[in-house]
């Protein structure tokens, strides 16, 4: 009792202090009468007061993280946190905004667009862990995918079969992962390590004795592929409708595999190796094969991912491509609970933070890039802080089954 | 009864199985053969190799040596999947059930029907409805299995195998975790299987259910067949010699209690557990100096959180806790320790011990930081050395040295690693819970003399445990626990078995 | 004596030879490529060897690089004996660097004797509070520390180019760094000539430091128990939070003092263009070593051969320096599933005992 108090009273207290800190920012433009342009794609665009708007979102925002003070209740923590959020991100659209017409539509496109590789990183992380593997590999994964991908492609002469060695590359990878710590029974997080520092060794040299050496740097990218009919809905359309192939993917595979994991005999069966193995094995499931199975789906997910980066960005491979993105996945994968759904919701909130990052750099505001860079690692460590809300992991989850 | 005519064919039988595990010949040469129909009990202390023999024919631990016949064919058990293909189910002593899922996916999991690609839900809460009705199982399929009592949560290990058409059940010591009247519920539908022409095979060492239960009675011991016999044609005595290989004193030898001033109050004391459920609801004992109070209940009554809370290993919500005088804050183990208090933990092998540790350092665990074993920052090792190797010899622990790996000894010899840390300097107060969990007769008779000596020097007992036998034979006051709270408090020269049961229970009423 | 003792206690002799046999393997595996890659297997390791240990200057360079290596792997460690992987030595490297640079440039007109020491210990409590930050999220929040490490390394990557390039940015450099530090600050070179420095002393006492602490103080009987089985350790009366944020502290100082040692011994500024990758290595050497303060040591000096000899290699043989990183995966590799090497080398396998298990699932 007494400890979530004091966890209200810091939540409220630091909530308050980035609002009035906001209100304060908004004096630097209440004294002139500069106008924020947000525009709507293709519907058309307003312009309101800089300073006002920003000066009554804050004192919004402060309204709501007093009030869990008040009335000391801890359930509205999550709300001030989130009304606190949006002020904090709708003030500095509103202050990219100014004189230069800031898109919205165009800043979710791109959100959802920078979200794919993390949501299909936590994507596998889910298939992972739900039959009990940790797989802090997904960062090593998609980089080999990256780097196979693009090798694949110049070589083959198709981005399409890059695609598909991407994703089997993946799948290698995570054999390895699932072979170590399945039938090894190495510690989980330390046969991950390997991956992503084998990773780093592999694809450089990779990069360095086959691909710069051959003068070999671009590649085509995936196409735009734009669906008849939806894609003329507007606002969704540009979204959703008007993506690259593995976008869809990504999408795509959201759906199916909720369905799959909740509604099939594969989804119960992987959920209960992830809870209880010895139960499972004790009903006749063949555990072992289950965990290759299914580390192996997981790894050729984060091949996809990887391959995003190289056949569907840049259409290049750079060392270190990846960035950390894996492991942004994983805490994407903590944020929803181990459910793709809020996996893909988890997502989503990094790639939006990315897709501002971006922005702001072309439109100049004079916020250091490093700091913006470092946004979607500080989100993580606040997710990960269970800011959020507490998010258990499967029982299992890491835990070695040993068969005698 | 109808025995006669279906009891003769013999339906499984297994033929000089040895398994061995490092250290242990778990299995040494064992036959054992089952009729169709019968329950037939095996019989063994802890240890002696029943589970292992049970697993090895559900195919979970594939033996060293020894074969497998059913319906008179050899047959190879691989994996549970060939058991159950062969019509074996198995209740095992630790539940194999999923907390976090419904009963209705516990039980299809590895059987599930499809319609359409999907699971057929209707289907299978349709089946589970019917069986549950016939066997008065009462079983809701939509409930979660964390939300069950235990003595459900067995039913639904039941309905597994019996959903799966098993015609061979093992249940492995199911009685454990029942209470008197449980079992007796237990046993009537192990007679109905019976009738329906199932074979049972019963696992137990409490002697007298397998005598009320038994067509027939084959006792392990050391991992051998020491024999089978009939009920009919043994006693308890008889029993108790051939499982454990020598005249047994079923008595622990106590004097009168010499009962003092209290040293443990506990008033209203409620506890949540782990997952911020009430558990402990406004619990309320003493325990006084030269007292055992012997706290008996069903497993999950709230007793594991009630001494997590007194040894500061839980917080309390609410109530005050009063050692030697002194009101506790909680939710520190050293202010218990230091007010001296000494814990002998349910789950050695989770709290008690640290097994990659030499004895040694278990042996320092909770005294290392003050004098002498430290001298400011430093380790002093000389000391700890001279202490540990004291208590080696004196809670006659066996191992070569105390530099030996904790996880090397027999869990007899590890359980004294702990008596002898906690009861090694001077205490007011045990609180001992499940002290003899999975221990050999050995070391079960030379833990309980340690107890009784502990109480005779004018210390305070809180003595925790499953097992009714224990409670009645050491306590002088016992507490019967149900639903976290004290429900009745009797002298155990009052107590009877089947009160106990009841009360236990929650049947008879609150006083 | 000590030293004996250790390893009668904690190592049989399979714990020498299954390290042994998986640096040999990895070897093994490196001549494959390099001979799958059409390069010449003997002049790539003479190569590897020359640039390592071919003479007086290469041996002194090789101790040089072994320097932040053994501080760096002495941090992993630290953190495996409290069960936690710190996979941010990284970062906090870095945060020692900066720290030991700003103090060493910054305060003038201090003597040699305190302002070396004042900036070395900079150094340590920089590395050590960005340690000591995922630990304490780790004990309040039950936040895993391996992705927060990560995510501190990137942050702090970050945060160093940004003050690098501004307020700590040299204006009169060519290219982007800090001022160069004051005579004052400089850790002392050992030989003339060579650019060995007294950071190479520092680490060999850090080594017989932290064995101290680990294994003779109340200290690191907590983070051990900790390390080894929290729920005994909470039992004995053990706070664990405050182990955790210890444990890291001190890890992360040793990192620190690690960024700290470069900065001070070596490049006497920080360019914004300062890469390390020391952190990274690091958990290969603690792993190498199986967080044993003293084997860190040989597992050093074998990674810093390695990373300095890869230049010589690849002039000679033409193979790229990646195929180091390489050889260095599989060895962790045979290390963490020695159950490969038995079965290659038809060892039989000793009763098991009780290694690092770091996998808790992500806390809570
Ligand atoms: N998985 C195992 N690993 C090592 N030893 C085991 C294992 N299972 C059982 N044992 C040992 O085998 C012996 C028999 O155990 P068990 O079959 O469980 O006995 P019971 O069920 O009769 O109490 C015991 O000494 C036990 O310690
Ligand atoms: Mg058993």
């Amino acid at each position: 009792m007494e400890k979530s108090n004091y966890k209200t009273i810091v939540f409220s207290a630091l909530t308050i202090i980035l609002n009035l800190l906001i209100i304060r920012f908004s004096f630097r433009f209440l004294g002139q009468d500069l106008k924020s342009i947000i525009g709507f794609g293709k519907l058309g665009s307003i312009s309101v007061f800089t300073g006002r708007t920003i000066f009554i979102l804050a004192c919004l925002g402060l309204a709501g993280s007093i009030f869990p003070l008040v009335r000391r209740l801890e359930k509205f923590i999550n709300l001030s946190f989130f009304v606190t959020a949006f002020v904090a991100v709708a003030t500095l659209i509103l202050w990219a905004g100014i004189d230069s017409k800031f898109d919205i539509v165009g800043l979710l496109a791109l959100s959802l667009r920078l979200s794919t590789p993390i949501v299909l990183g936590a994507l596998s992380g889910i298939l992972c862990e739900r039959t009990g593997v940790i797989n802090i590999a997904i960062e090593g994964m998609m980089l080999t995918a990256a780097c196979i991908g693009f090798t694949a492609a110049l070589y083959l002469g198709n981005i399409w079969l890059g695609l598909i060695c991407a994703v089997v590359s993946g799948a290698v990878m995570s054999l390895l992962h699932a072979f170590l710590s399945v039938t090894m029974i190495t510690d989980q997080i330390i046969s991950g390590t390997v991956i992503n520092i084998l990773a780093v060794g592999l694809t450089g040299f990779i990069r360095r004795s086959f691909l710069i050496r051959a003068r070999l740097s671009r590649t085509a990218i995936l196409p735009i592929i734009t669906v008849p009919l939806l894609a003329k809905i507007p606002i969704i359309g540009a979204i959703i409708f008007t993506n690259q192939p593995i976008v869809f993917m990504m999408m795509g595979l959201v759906a199916l595999i909720t369905i799959l994991l909740f509604k099939t005999r594969w989804g119960l069966r992987t959920r209960s190796i992830g809870e209880h193995p010895e139960a499972a094995d004790t009903v006749g499931i063949n555990v072992f094969k289950m965990k290759y199975q299914n580390v192996m789906l997981g790894g050729m997910l984060a091949g996809l991912a990887g391959a995003w980066f190289s056949l569907e960005t840049t259409g290049s491979f750079d060392d270190l491509m990846t960035n950390g993105k894996g492991f942004i996945a994983l805490a994407a994968m903590i944020f929803g609970k181990w459910h793709p759904v809020g996996a893909f919701t988890g997502g989503l909130i990094f790639g939006f933070s990315d897709a501002l990052q971006i922005i702001f750099q072309i439109k100049g505001i004079p916020i250091p890039p490093q700091f913006l860079w470092m946004l979607p690692y500080l989100i993580t460590m606040v997710v990960l802080a269970g800011v959020i809300g507490k998010s258990t992991p499967p029982a299992a989850d890491g835990k070695p089954y040993i068969k005698r | 009864m109808s025995k006669d005519n279906h009891m003769s064919e013999e339906i499984l039988s297994l033929k000089g199985v040895v398994k061995s595990f490092p250290g242990v010949l778990a299995n040494d040469h064992i036959d054992f053969s089952l009729k169709k129909g019968e329950i037939h009990t095996l019989l063994g202390e802890n240890g002696a190799g029943k589970t292992t023999l049970m697993n090895i024919l559900y195919g979970l631990y594939t033996p060293d040596e020894g074969e497998i016949f059913i319906d008179g064919q050899k047959v190879i058990i691989h994996s549970p999947a060939d058991a159950l293909s062969h019509g074996i189910g198995m209740v095992h002593q630790h539940f194999m059930l999923i907390p976090n899922m419904s009963v209705c996916e516990n039980i299809i999991l590895g059987n599930e029907s499809k319609k359409r690609g999907l699971i057929d839900e209707e289907q299978a809460t349709g089946r589970i409805e019917t069986l549950s009705e016939k066997y008065k199982f009462s079983l809701n399929p939509g409930d979660m299995v964390k939300d069950l009592p235990i003595g459900m949560q067995q039913k639904v290990e039941i309905l597994k195998a019996l959903y799966r058409e098993a015609t061979v059940l093992i249940l492995d010591e199911p009685t454990a975790v029942l209470t008197p009247q449980e079992s007796e519920e237990l046993f009537e539908i192990l007679r109905s299987l019976k009738d329906e022409g199932k074979s049972i095979i019963f696992i137990s060492h409490k002697l007298k259910e397998v005598l009320e239960i038994s067509d027939i009675i084959t006792v392990l011991r050391d991992g051998k067949a020491i024999g089978s016999v009939r009920p009919d044609q043994t006693d308890e005595g008889h029993l108790a010699n051939m499982m454990v290989g020598r005249e047994v004193i079923l008595k622990v030898h106590k004097e009168k209690m010499h009962k003092g001033k209290p040293v443990l109050e506990v008033n209203d004391l409620t506890v949540f557990d782990r997952r911020g459920v009430s558990v402990v609801n406004g619990i309320n004992f003493n325990v006084h100096s030269g007292e055992i109070y012997g706290v008996a209940g069903v497993q999950g009554n709230g007793q594991t959180e009630l001494v997590e809370a007194l040894t500061g290993l839980l917080p309390f919500v609410s109530g005050e806790v009063i050692i030697d005088g002194a009101k506790i804050e909680g939710d520190n183990p050293r202010e218990v320790f230091e007010r001296g208090t000494a814990h002998i933990p349910e789950d050695r092998h989770k709290y008690g011990l640290v097994l990659p540790y030499p004895i040694r350092d278990n042996l320092v665990l909770c005294s290392y930081y003050h004098k002498p074993f430290s001298k400011r920052l430093a380790l002093n090792f000389p000391v700890i050395i001279e202490k540990s190797s004291k208590l080696l010899k004196e809670f006659d622990i066996k191992a070569s040295s105390i530099l030996d790996i904790t996880e090397t000894l027999s869990g007899g010899n590890q359980q004294k690693t702990v008596v002898a840390r906690e009861l090694g300097r001077e205490v007011k107060l045990l609180i001992a819970a499940q002290p003899t969990r999975g221990l050999d007769v050995g070391s079960i008779e030379y833990i309980h003399k340690k107890i009784v000596e502990t109480r005779d020097a004018g210390c305070a007992v809180l003595l925790v445990s499953s097992e009714l036998d224990e409670i009645l034979s050491l306590s002088d006051t016992i507490g019967v626990i149900y639903k976290g709270q004290i429900v009745k408090t009797l002298s155990s020269e009052e107590a009877t078995k089947e009160q106990l049961g009841l009360l236990m229970a929650g049947i008879l009423e609150k006083t | 004596m000590d030293v004996k003792k250790i390893f009668k206690l904690r190592a049989g002799y399979q714990d020498l030879l299954i390290p042994f046999l998986s640096i040999i393997t990895s070897l093994v595996i490196g001549a494959i490529i390099i001979y799958a890659s059409g390069a010449n297997v003997y002049a790539a390791y003479k190569g590897l060897w020359q640039g390592s240990f071919g003479n007086a200057r290469t041996i002194a360079e090789t101790f040089v690089s072994t320097t932040p290596y053994i501080l760096t792997g002495l941090a992993v460690a630290f953190g495996f004996r409290c069960g936690l992987f710190n996979i941010g030595a990284e970062g906090q490297l870095y945060a020692g660097a900066l720290a030991a640079a700003y103090i060493g440039y910054a305060w003038r007109g201090l003597p040699h004797f305190i302002h070396l020491p004042i900036a070395i210990i900079a150094g340590i409590i920089a590395g050590g509070i960005w340690g000591a930050i995922p630990g304490y999220l780790k004990a309040k929040t039950g936040a895993h520390e391996v992705i927060n490490t990560i995510m501190m390394n990137h942050i702090m990557i970050r945060l160093t180019d940004y003050l690098v390039k501004n307020p700590m940015l040299d204006p009169k450099a060519s290219v982007p760094r800090t001022a160069y530090i004051l005579k004052s600050a400089y850790l002392p070179k050992i030989f003339p000539g060579f650019r060995l420095h007294w950071g190479f002393i520092l680490a060999i006492i850090a080594i017989f430091l932290i064995y101290y602490i680990l294994f003779k103080t109340k200290v690191g009987f907590e983070i051990r128990t900790v390390g080894l089985n929290q729920d005994a350790a909470r039992y004995a009366g053990m706070n664990i939070s405050k182990n955790f944020v210890l444990a890291m502290a001190i890890s992360g100082g040793l990192a620190g003092l690690a960024g700290a040692g470069e900065v001070l011994g070596l490049n006497y500024n920080l360019p914004a263009a300062f890469v390390s990758g020391f952190g990274f290595d690091a958990i290969a050497i603690a792993l190498l070593a199986k967080s044993n303060p003293f084997a860190v040591f040989p597992s050093a000096m074998l990674w810093a051969a390695l990373r300095n000899g890869a230049g010589l290699m690849q002039v000679r043989a033409k193979i790229s320096i990646d195929l180091v990183n390489i050889i260095q995966a599989f060895v962790i590799m045979f290390i963490a599933a020695p159950n490969i090497v038995r079965y290659l080398y038809r060892i039989r396998a000793e009763r098991e005992k009780a290694g690092v298990l770091l996998t808790k699932g992500w806390g809570q």
